[in-house]
């Protein structure tokens, strides 16, 4: 739709491509560097003479005979235990991410159809939750889980991560099923389905783009989260991310910090890997609130 | 759809919320009027040659006894809401009377714990939330300037700073900022100064903490921002083009007012997000000079000796407020859409 009206003059072309690039160097250096540091050895990465050995390696050939090494990732995935939280995340992330793509599927169904008032209400009661930070929730638990007997296990931890992770999920199915055209379910409603039926063999069908996006957001969700698995789960159960913080609360020992510079390599790299690849649905699910209104 | 139906449907997500939302703010509620107990001493004498000593010693097997039969503690009432870590009531009594001006009285009261961390919290808030609007907003113009074809690139690269978890993205930059990365280096050996460092002054640790913030958050307004701009109809601008509207003009005119329900809603997002900051204060280590009311709860939380529930529970409600009193004006207007649409 340009109609060629709207001319850019050459002088703001050049200023809109500095400021582009400026900003993806901004957004992009900080984890490239880290890319690049972690085959570093640890006085390398963190000179305390020059930072310039980051780039020549001048330790790393001293102490490995390279210019790269890959001992912080050996070490930080066999002597760090690196790979039990691994492990652990993903038994997390997979738990997660099915238990409440089931539970929300299914209520953000019955909201999107419902024409009652107490579903405007359930909303907005779930955008209370949603703002609940989730350090105030985990403190509501610590009390009745140690009670209870079941802190630290990873079962709690995920039904937690479920429960928190439900009204951001509902929103999103809720504007994504209002797309849906409500004719489509009713035509099924009066050929004698059920609405389970219906739901099951019309709606089901139709709803995996939606389901994708808030599949995207349940599994980010569950696989960042440090808050809730950093103060739920005991120390062999940790995930990644509590994981590498406590690489850096051992800090006595020379290669710990490096372990934790390969394990925050170790845990971005999948999800850059992940969100590349499902790009599209990531944007359309941050936006599916706002836009659609 | 009858309510029968809506009830099974909703039930499992329902009852899921309930049990692990609804009912851990009422827990916390009720743990905030507890603190933990006292310990129970005793004297022990002790005899040698030159003479007895008496000694307080804590006893361990009646302390345990005590906690076993109470575990949620003595009933405190208030008493953990006004004491010296949060409200701290008598104290600001005391520093009203005593001291001299003003300014005297606010930089004793800015020094309480609870205060200090109200006020980081606040600040935080108020330089990172409009600077990630606007950021954001110049992202996504600047962005939807650019060739279509190379967008695509253009967009994953400036979403990753908002994809990675909180920790890791301040890990990551306090690994350049700190004096022995790449960045830190460079300024110490720019400003002539060896001893400069994140560490070294309570306002640089507020500063970097707040840029990472902006850098954390503009991302999501980017995304929200550029998906509205690609609504904004092109009739209107094409007119104003032909009267002769500047670029300028143009964005604050039409481009503006189209998407603004759109910014109250990034507001409102990064506003809750930005309340709750915390990890990043773990990642820079900067627990010495910047403290957030989530890393005053997660701090009692942690605690070596004994987990103080009472005090991270009065904080959490301190804090619950705090978000309601945020979302109280998008409530109110809810309300009023809602009642007027009926």
């Amino acid at each position: 739709m340009d109609y060629g009206l709207d001319t850019k003059s050459a002088r703001l072309k050049t200023f809109n491509t500095i400021f582009i690039i400026t900003w993806l160097l901004i957004a992009c250096f900080p984890f490239i560097w880290t890319f690049w540091g972690s085959f570093k050895v640890r006085a390398d990465f963190f000179s305390r003479s020059d930072w310039w050995y980051a780039i020549s390696a001048f330790n790393t050939l001293i102490e490995t005979g390279g210019k790269f090494t890959t001992n912080a990732y050996t070490q930080a995935w066999t002597e760090g235990e690196f790979w039990k939280a691994s492990k652990n995340t993903i038994i997390v992330t997979v738990f997660v991410v099915s238990i409440s793509l089931f539970l929300g599927t299914l209520g953000a169904y019955a909201l999107s159809r419902s024409t009652e008032k107490y579903a405007f209400w359930i909303l907005m009661a779930a955008l209370i939750f949603r703002a609940m930070p989730h350090i105030t929730l985990v403190s509501g638990y610590l009390f009745p889980f140690f009670e209870l007997q079941i802190w630290g296990i990873l079962p709690t931890t995920i039904v937690v991560l479920v429960a928190i992770n439900q009204p951001f999920t509902l929103w999103l199915l809720y504007s994504f099923f209002k797309t849906v055209p409500k004719e489509l379910d009713e035509s099924a409603l009066i050929d004698g389905c059920s609405y389970f039926q219906a739901f099951r063999h019309i709606i089901m069908p139709v709803m995996w783009p939606g389901v994708i996006t808030a599949g995207l957001f349940s599994l980010m969700l569950a696989y960042n989260d440090f808050t809730v698995t950093a103060l739920l789960l005991n120390q062999e159960n940790h995930t990644m991310v509590p994981k590498i913080q406590s690489y850096l609360g051992t800090n006595q020992h020379e290669g710990n910090l490096m372990w934790a510079v390969s394990a925050v390599v170790s845990a971005t790299a999948p999800l850059f890997m992940l969100v590349m690849f499902f790009q599209r649905q990531v944007i359309s699910g941050l936006t599916a609130g706002a836009v659609k209104g | 759809m009858p309510n029968k139906t809506f009830f099974w449907f909703f039930l499992p997500t329902g009852l899921a919320m309930i049990l692990f939302i609804g009912l851990p703010i009422i827990s916390t509620g009720i743990q905030s009027f507890y603190a933990q107990h006292d310990q129970v001493v005793k004297e022990v004498k002790k005899c040698d040659p030159f003479g007895c000593t008496v000694s307080i010693v804590v006893d361990n097997e009646e302390t345990s006894k005590i906690r076993e039969a109470k575990p949620l503690g003595k009933f405190n009432g208030f008493g953990t809401y006004t004491d010296r870590n949060h409200l701290a009531v008598e104290e600001i009594k005391k520093f009203w009377d005593e001291t001299e001006n003003f300014g005297a009285f606010v930089d004793q009261v800015t020094n309480l714990p609870f205060y200090k961390a109200l006020i980081f919290t606040l600040t935080y808030c108020l330089f990172v939330t409009p600077n990630v609007l606007l950021l954001g907003f110049v992202i996504a113009l600047s962005l939807n300037a650019v060739a279509r074809k190379i967008r695509g690139p253009l967009i994953f690269g400036t979403i990753l700073p908002m994809i990675v978890t909180p920790l890791v993205g301040s890990l990551v930059l306090f690994w350049m900022i700190d004096s022995q990365g790449i960045i830190g280096a460079n300024i110490q050996n720019l400003m002539n100064d060896p001893y400069l460092s994140l560490k070294s002054s309570k306002t640089l640790t507020w500063i970097t903490i707040i840029i990472y913030g902006i850098w954390h958050h503009s991302p999501f307004a980017f995304v929200v921002f550029y998906a509205a701009l690609q609504t904004v109809p092109q009739e209107p601008i094409e007119a104003a083009i032909i009267d002769g509207a500047s670029r300028f003009q143009r964005i604050k005119h039409i481009v503006l007012p189209h998407i603004y329900p759109v910014v109250t809603f990034v507001a409102l997002i990064s506003l809750m997000d930005n309340f709750r900051v915390f990890e990043p204060i773990i990642g820079f280590s900067a627990e010495g000079s910047a403290q957030s009311l989530s890393w005053l709860i997660y701090d009692n939380l942690v605690n070596e000796e004994v987990i103080l529930f009472g005090s991270a529970a009065a904080t959490s409600m301190m804090t619950i407020i705090g978000i309601a009193i945020l979302l109280a004006p998008v409530l109110i207007r809810t309300w009023k859409e809602f009642k007027t649409a009926r």
